[in-house]
């Protein structure tokens, strides 16, 4: 559907976005993820033809942005950053002003504006002006905006950055209902949520790829290594240690901070193993106070200030 | 070009909705009608070629007032990034701005219709001079909206655009008025360039192919050039 290739952006100096490549197929939901200023946005506007890329090729269903700008900005819905919208516009005119521009027909448009108000839960707002709605209703008649035509794919930069708990959950609700069938790309700078809404990551670090896939695929990659950790009463490091030790799978094991007469301990595990069963053997059979016990495995966070913390 | 009339109708609509139109409005009603009616007597001619005269001025200032916020704001606000990535093309989202502005000039102008039917009654009105008159208003209002389309699109600060829109304006109707300090052959070329005289030839009533050319060109090159900082900005 969405085939980058060595795509890059220079603003003078500075290069944005360095030779990135990848394709995405038909209905999934890609998340782009990466710190601030990673060249997420950058990507994203090249991709909506808003910014021109300073060398490299984009192709949306073999069209090339070059010479068809205009055809995928027809098959493309975008919610830029923050949603910018007419402020002096009524939302009901400013939907029925972008049903007109993205020529859905005149018969029909009423409808659809109603269709897209229901769907993104703006039905209440319709009569009043862009100025006067919170940050969460304008997010939605972002969306709105850019689900006018019932494009092919759909752009979303950061659509819950600067949103409550509960709009958050709305919207990633929403483009999940939406991403039930389309193609859509989101930029985001949040974990989570890259976790809960799609399918595919891509992590962009200072304007590179720095990991593409799934997100099991992703974690497995990451040579994650579990860690147990143990808090003891009644135990030396020593005999912790030498207890212990001798375990197969077990690469390091280090003291932690620990108070009032009780030793805190990380063991450090190969991955794919659960030592779980043969470290609780061990304690038993010794005269140690267990007073917890939890395993630990790489989250995405680790994962990501792995791969974004280098350089 | 088919996105030239939704892009019209939004912006043209936008003028109304905010109280700068009717402010821009009726601050041109009372500085021209101020203007005209306050020596109307003391010549004693049943003639509007006044209020004509003092319309380049006047619209040197009220115009670029009129078109500061077409991108600026756009630009300021981030709705840019919304409008170039809707399937329109530069040349529409250039036109139907454009076209917005020299509507809303025009609708400012129909109102001063009064100054014309008040003369008639008073005396034997000429009214070939008239209609010239409005004509050349609004090929000079389109062309004054286009360098305050080009001024807007300069910048994102609309009093910045407005300040330069002024600038060249001011400079287009003044510029024949040094003409007795400059060599000769300067002379001509600034005579040319100057927007006061080519108006107030069709505001005789005087149809030269040579002052609607100078008005045509001056909108056309405005619009292209605000057509080239869009595409370059890209």
């Amino acid at each position: 559907m969405i085939h980058v290739e060595k795509l890059t952006k220079n603003f003078g100096d500075l290069c944005a976005v360095d030779h990135i490549s990848f394709d995405i197929p038909k209905g999934q939901i890609v998340g782009l993820l990466g710190p601030n200023g990673a060249g997420k946005t950058t990507t994203l506007r090249m991709l909506t033809g808003f910014l021109r890329p300073s060398s490299g090729t984009i192709r949306v269903k073999d069209l090339s942005i070059d010479e068809h700008s205009l055809e995928i900005r027809k098959l493309l819905g975008y919610l830029p950053e923050s949603a910018p919208l007419y402020h002096d516009m009524l939302v009901y005119d400013y939907l029925q002003y972008v049903a007109d521009i993205r020529e859905v027909e005149k018969k029909n448009r009423l409808s659809r504006v109603r269709e897209m108000a229901d769907l993104c839960g703006i039905r209440e707002v319709m009569h009043k002006p862009v100025s006067e709605l919170s940050k969460g209703y304008k997010q939605r008649v972002g969306l709105a905006h850019a689900m006018m035509k019932d494009p092919e794919i759909l752009v979303f930069d950061e659509p819950t950055s600067g949103l409550d708990p509960n709009q958050i959950i709305e919207i990633r609700e929403i483009i999940r209902k939406i991403g039930k069938e389309k193609t859509v790309i989101l930029s985001t700078h949040i974990l989570s949520e890259a976790e809960a809404t799609c399918d595919r990551v891509v992590i962009i670090h200072q304007g590179k790829i720095a990991a593409d896939g799934t997100m099991e695929s992703l974690k497995e990659s990451a040579s994650g290594e579990s860690s147990i950790h143990l808090a003891l009463r009644e135990a030396d490091f020593n005999s912790v240690q030498e207890a212990l030790g001798s375990l197969r799978g077990i690469t390091r094991i280090s003291p932690e901070e620990g108070d009032g007469g009780i030793l805190r301990v990380k063991l450090s595990c190969r991955a794919g193993e659960d030592l779980r069963p043969q470290v609780y053997q061990r304690i038993k059979e010794s005269q140690w106070v267990l007073i917890e016990f939890y395993q630990e495995t790489q989250s995405l966070e680790d994962i990501f200030q792995k791969l974004t913390l280098e350089n | 070009m088919r996105q030239v009339l939704p892009i019209f109708k939004k912006e043209f609509r936008s003028y109304f909705v905010s109280p700068i139109a009717y402010i821009v409005i009726a601050i041109f009603l009372i500085v021209t009608g101020w203007f005209f009616f306050s020596t109307f007597f003391l010549f004693n001619q049943a003639s509007v070629r006044n209020f004509f005269a003092l319309l380049p001025i006047i619209f040197a200032f009220v115009i670029p007032a009129v078109t500061m916020r077409l991108v600026s704001e756009e630009l300021n606000v981030g709705t840019y990034e919304l409008l170039l990535t809707l399937p329109v093309t530069f040349r529409e989202v250039v036109l139907g701005k454009f076209l917005a502005a020299t509507a809303f000039v025009a609708a400012m102008l129909v109102p001063t219709l009064a100054y014309p039917v008040i003369v008639a009654f008073l005396g034997d009105l000429d009214w070939g001079p008239v209609i010239g008159g409005y004509l050349g208003a609004i090929l000079l209002g389109a062309s004054f909206s286009a360098v305050g389309l080009l001024a807007s699109s300069l910048t994102r600060n609309q009093i910045v655009a407005f300040i330069i829109g002024v600038a060249i304006c001011f400079a287009l109707v003044l510029i024949d008025k040094i003409l007795v300090f400059v060599p000769s052959w300067l002379a001509g070329i600034l005579d040319y360039l100057g927007a006061d005289s080519h108006f107030e030839n069709i505001s005789k009533g005087i149809l030269d192919s040579r002052d609607i050319l100078y008005f045509l060109s001056l909108t056309f090159l405005g619009l292209y050039a605000t057509h080239l900082i869009m595409e370059e900005k890209g």
